[in-house]
């Protein structure tokens, strides 16, 4: 039984521990602000998601479960809210999200490196 | 040994957050950045409590997430409004004087 449950839990990391990093690959890789708040925000809900779940499991029936699932319960609520404000405050300066279009527009004006 | 390979994989991402961090042109993607770089941490922080056998360090990791959050918040509020002090409850598509 408590081979099983290492399998369980080792698992559910591998697969936290993947989204994850595909999540900051797309903070890195994406061409906008906009379009990495994706990114990150898969980073904060799956990645973190399957990662404390799988140290839940390892955590077994102790307060040490408990206390991650507040940590995930927080992240549930402060993740969205963290992005909400983020967006606002980018929009709210001016800040527009890259389409196709505007991105044969502005090309003068940003270099294209930053584009990529 | 599982949760080595886990703490390798958030090291990985981590550094790529970072790199996000310096590179990013704008200041809101620093923000983001920082952010994301700050909820890792919570998870290495839960991971390292896992790994030394010190189940104290899930309060640690609480903590963590709930000051990165206020910072976020914070350092948006900063952007936004120019400084802390003013009221709440501003237009939010007002100019940001």
């Amino acid at each position: 039984m408590d081979m099983l449950l290492d399998i369980i839990s080792g698992v559910l990391l591998a697969a936290g521990s993947f989204f994850i990093i595909v999540g900051a690959i797309g903070l890195v890789r994406l061409p906008d602000m906009f379009a990495r708040m994706h990114g990150a925000g898969v980073t904060d809900t799956l990645g973190a998601g399957l990662f404390i779940a799988g140290l839940m499991i390892q955590g077994g029936f102790t307060l040490i479960t408990v206390k991650l699932f507040m940590i995930l319960v927080f992240f549930f609520f402060a993740s969205p809210t963290s992005s909400y404000a983020l967006a606002n405050a980018a929009l709210s300066q001016g800040e527009k999200p890259w389409t196709r279009e505007s991105d044969n527009t502005n090309d003068n004006k940003e270099d294209s490196s930053s584009k990529t | 040994m599982m949760f080595a390979a886990a703490t390798a994989a958030l090291v990985v991402a981590m550094l790529l957050a970072l790199v996000r961090a310096l590179l990013g042109p704008t200041v809101y993607d620093r923000v983001l950045a920082v952010n994301s770089f700050g909820t890792k941490t919570v998870l290495m922080i839960a991971v390292l409590g896992f790994l030394a056998g010190r189940p104290d360090f899930m309060d640690i990791a609480l903590l963590y997430a709930l000051i990165n959050f206020i910072g976020t918040l914070a350092v948006l509020k900063f952007f936004r409004y120019g400084d802390m002090a003013r009221p709440g409850g501003r237009p939010t598509a007002g100019e940001g004087d």
